[in-house]
């Protein structure tokens, strides 16, 4: 124990050393000068908390880790494949928005994109194993295409939703092409740089992207051309049609459902794709390239059907995206966003379908459940990137691989 | 001598100067690739964190009443190097030193999550806000006829370039001449028959992270010297511009690092000079591109094969 307690007294006079010009001391701008204003509380707060994490580390947390997180085994991913559980919980997911808040169901719309966007992120990272940080892009392209032919084609969601899907693809296929050849690690930084271009140029297009100010007055998504508006010059209204009260309610959740039937295509999409052969072989690729080449696969072809599907579904979700917000702008395409995308794919388990719904259900959840920690947000977000990747990498409902065991 | 020339000269010195500064914090992330594999993706907001404590230091000495600046500046220097190195120590140690041996992704996305973690950790500790310094050093030399297009060379971009220089001699001494140098190559071309050898490579890799920590963040406050200011979000873009840079020069290379971290910085003033200050980023990105299109291995890298 003395040992124990020296090490975490240790750790938090390191802390100290660190933290302490930075955590300590605030600089502040005073008159034309500078000067330095001491802060105790932060300081005092890291230090504590790194002696309390160290102690912990050493003596409580690994047997609470074993005893929290179960094996992949128990986690009841059998039971939830059940074609009776799936079509319960697609009954609850269709009936709860009219028996709840507007704010609530706006809330639920917003994590269906973030599962869309994970999902397709998955067949990327989880599937093919290629680090993409620029998946953002795919999903600015889609939101941005669908502002721009809204705006000089007059073209309607319906129809665009296809071309923003063909949009990202192409423009994944045109990213993927020269770069998939090369290492993993590359590809990263090559899309990282992809998706900070387009942010650049949706940012500095002034003429065809509005700049920073973005694009508004986007139409909203209509149910076989009848409009969700109290009234409209095109025809009858959706209200008008059916002879009901005019309500702002019926679009919100017009929108949720048309979300989560986007959802349900995607997820039954990926879930026909995985056991196809082109899914088969994402896998293997995955695992282990040069035995792929050395079985006649050509992983660039592969890799580059993996990436365009993926961006595919980018698209598909920023089209809906600009449809729901109305308005866009590059402020919503940021890395901060592929990180959010990543840390959904991550969290629910590289490549486990189920895993993903939960984490991106739970990442859009977080931020409205702990408003009064919002200032933290993004710290504990880093830190917990970092503590996942120590103690559970496989995310929290790993895939389980198709597999047979001989019994002894 | 025509304006035109001038002008193009201008944009040498300046991009010099930004060319050392990539140069530096390009160093530490090809000496932590060729060590261990693996992109510091952190890498760009210890550069940020070594600006910081530069100003910091700069502020704390100007408070005490010592206003040489050449007092000031090796002091300040010298405080943010020992400091940032212990962050790259302290990140090394906690963020990716219990991830050695997994899939390469997982230390990858680790290096994001620092990342992330340390631009909210300063701006919570110092504010969103941009902190400007006052100009500590002013002045310059100018070149050319009064009247006509003068080229301009202030003192800070000399003082860059010989801190630059300075560093970059030092750790290519290190590197060749010293036994714990040579302990860094051993492990950076063989770390299992390195570790067989007797060399602490757990030692040899923190080591690395520390003199990367240590270069950046003498970029740091050579950047804060010359655009006086600093803000939390300074490290992101810059960190893979300088990544570019050591893709560029053949990652691995410690001599390929400084050399793409010039030339980007030469393809960058050129390019805000006569394309566009807006696409200047741009271009740097579209240069890692081709490059990676045309010659993978950088320009003094070498092909890496795969072994099964």
């Amino acid at each position: 124990m003395r040992a124990r307690l020296l090490d975490a007294g240790a750790w938090a006079l390191l802390a100290l050393l660190l933290a302490g010009p930075m955590a300590g001391l605030r600089l502040q701008t005073e008159g034309t000068g500078l000067t330095l204003v001491t802060q105790w509380r932060p300081l005092a707060v890291i230090v504590v908390l790194v002696f309390v994490f160290r102690l912990l580390q050493q003596t409580a947390l690994p047997a609470l880790t074993r005893l929290a997180l179960p094996k992949p085994r128990l986690s009841g991913a059998g039971l939830a494949r059940h074609p009776a559980v799936l079509g319960l919980l697609f009954a609850v997911a269709v009936i709860w928005p009219f028996f709840a808040s507007r704010g609530a169901i706006d809330l639920a719309t917003l994590a269906l994109i973030y599962v869309m966007l994970g999902l397709g992120l998955n067949i990327v990272v989880g599937l093919a194993g290629l680090l993409d940080l620029g998946y953002v892009a795919f999903y600015a392209i889609g939101a941005y295409g669908f502002a721009l032919l809204a705006q000089h084609a007059g073209i309607g969601f319906w129809l665009a939703l296809p071309i923003c899907g063909i949009l990202a693809a192409i423009s994944g296929i045109l990213l993927g092409f020269p770069v998939l050849r090369l290492r993993g690690d590359y590809l990263a930084i090559v899309t990282l740089g992809f998706g900070e271009i387009v942010y650049l140029l949706l940012n500095n297009l002034d003429g065809l992207t509005g700049g920073p100010n973005g694009i508004g007055g986007i139409p909203k998504p209509t149910l076989f051309g009848l409009e969700f508006a109290r009234r409209s010059a095109d025809g009858p209204t959706f209200h008008e049609f059916f002879g009901l009260e005019f309500s702002s309610s019926h679009r919100v959740i017009f929108l949720y459902l048309l979300a989560l039937v986007l959802v349900v295509i995607t997820l039954a999409v990926i879930h026909r794709l995985r056991t196809m052969p082109v899914g088969r072989a994402w896998e293997a690729l995955r695992e282990d390239e040069i035995a792929c080449r050395a079985l006649g696969l050509n992983p660039t072809s592969i890799k580059l059907s993996a990436f365009a599907l993926g961006a595919t579904f980018a698209g598909f979700a920023g089209c809906f995206f600009a449809a729901r917000q109305g308005f866009i702008s590059p402020e919503s395409f940021t890395f901060i966003e592929s990180a959010i995308i990543l840390v959904i794919v991550i969290l629910g388990g590289m490549g486990s379908q189920a895993g993903i719904v939960l984490a991106a259900v739970f990442m859009t959840l977080l931020p409205e459940l702990a408003r009064e920690f919002d200032q933290y947000r993004m710290l504990l977000f880093g830190l917990g990137m970092v503590l996942m990747m120590i103690w559970r990498p496989q995310g929290l409902l790993p895939s389980r691989r198709p597999r047979l065991e001989l019994r002894q | 001598m025509p304006d035109s020339l001038l002008q193009a000269i201008q944009q040498v010195v300046n991009g010099l100067t930004l060319g050392s500064i990539y140069a530096l914090i390009a160093i530490g992330y090809t000496m932590v690739y060729g060590i261990i594999g693996m992109i510091n993706f952190a890498h760009g907001e210890i550069y940020m964190i070594g600006a910081y404590l530069g100003l910091i230091a700069v502020t704390a000495l100007v408070l005490l009443g010592i206003d040489s600046v050449w007092l000031l500046l090796p002091l300040a220097l010298a405080f943010s190097v020992i400091v940032t190195s212990g962050y790259g120590w302290a990140m090394e140690r906690i963020a990716y030193r219990p991830l050695r041996g997994r899939h390469r992704l997982v230390p990858l996305i680790s290096a994001i999550g620092v990342s992330i973690f340390l631009q909210n950790y300063v701006q919570l500790t110092q504010g969103a806000r941009d902190v400007a310094l006052a100009q500590l050093i002013r002045g310059g030399w100018r070149l050319g006829e009064a009247g006509g297009f003068q080229v301009y060379i202030s003192y800070v971009q000399a003082i860059i370039a010989v801190v630059a220089i300075l560093f970059m001699t030092l750790l290519t001494l290190f590197v060749s001449r010293t036994s714990l140098g040579r302990a860094c190559r051993a492990t950076a071309q063989d770390r299992v028959m390195a570790r067989l050898l007797g060399i602490d490579t757990d030692r040899v890799i923190a080591l690395t992270f520390v003199l990367g920590a240590a270069l950046a963040a003498a970029a740091g406050i050579l950047v804060m010297l010359h655009y006086g200011l600093v803000n939390a979000h300074m490290g992101f873009v810059v960190g893979i511009k300088a990544f570019t840079a050591a893709v560029l020069g053949g990652i691995g290379s410690i001599p390929g690092a400084m050399l793409g971290g010039v030339l980007l910085g030469l393809a960058e003033s050129f390019a805000s000079a006569y394309l566009s200050t807006q696409y200047k980023d741009v271009v740097a990105f579209s240069l890692l591109v081709l490059v990676l299109l045309f010659r993978p291995t950088g320009i003094l890298g070498r092909p890496e094969v795969e072994k099964v």
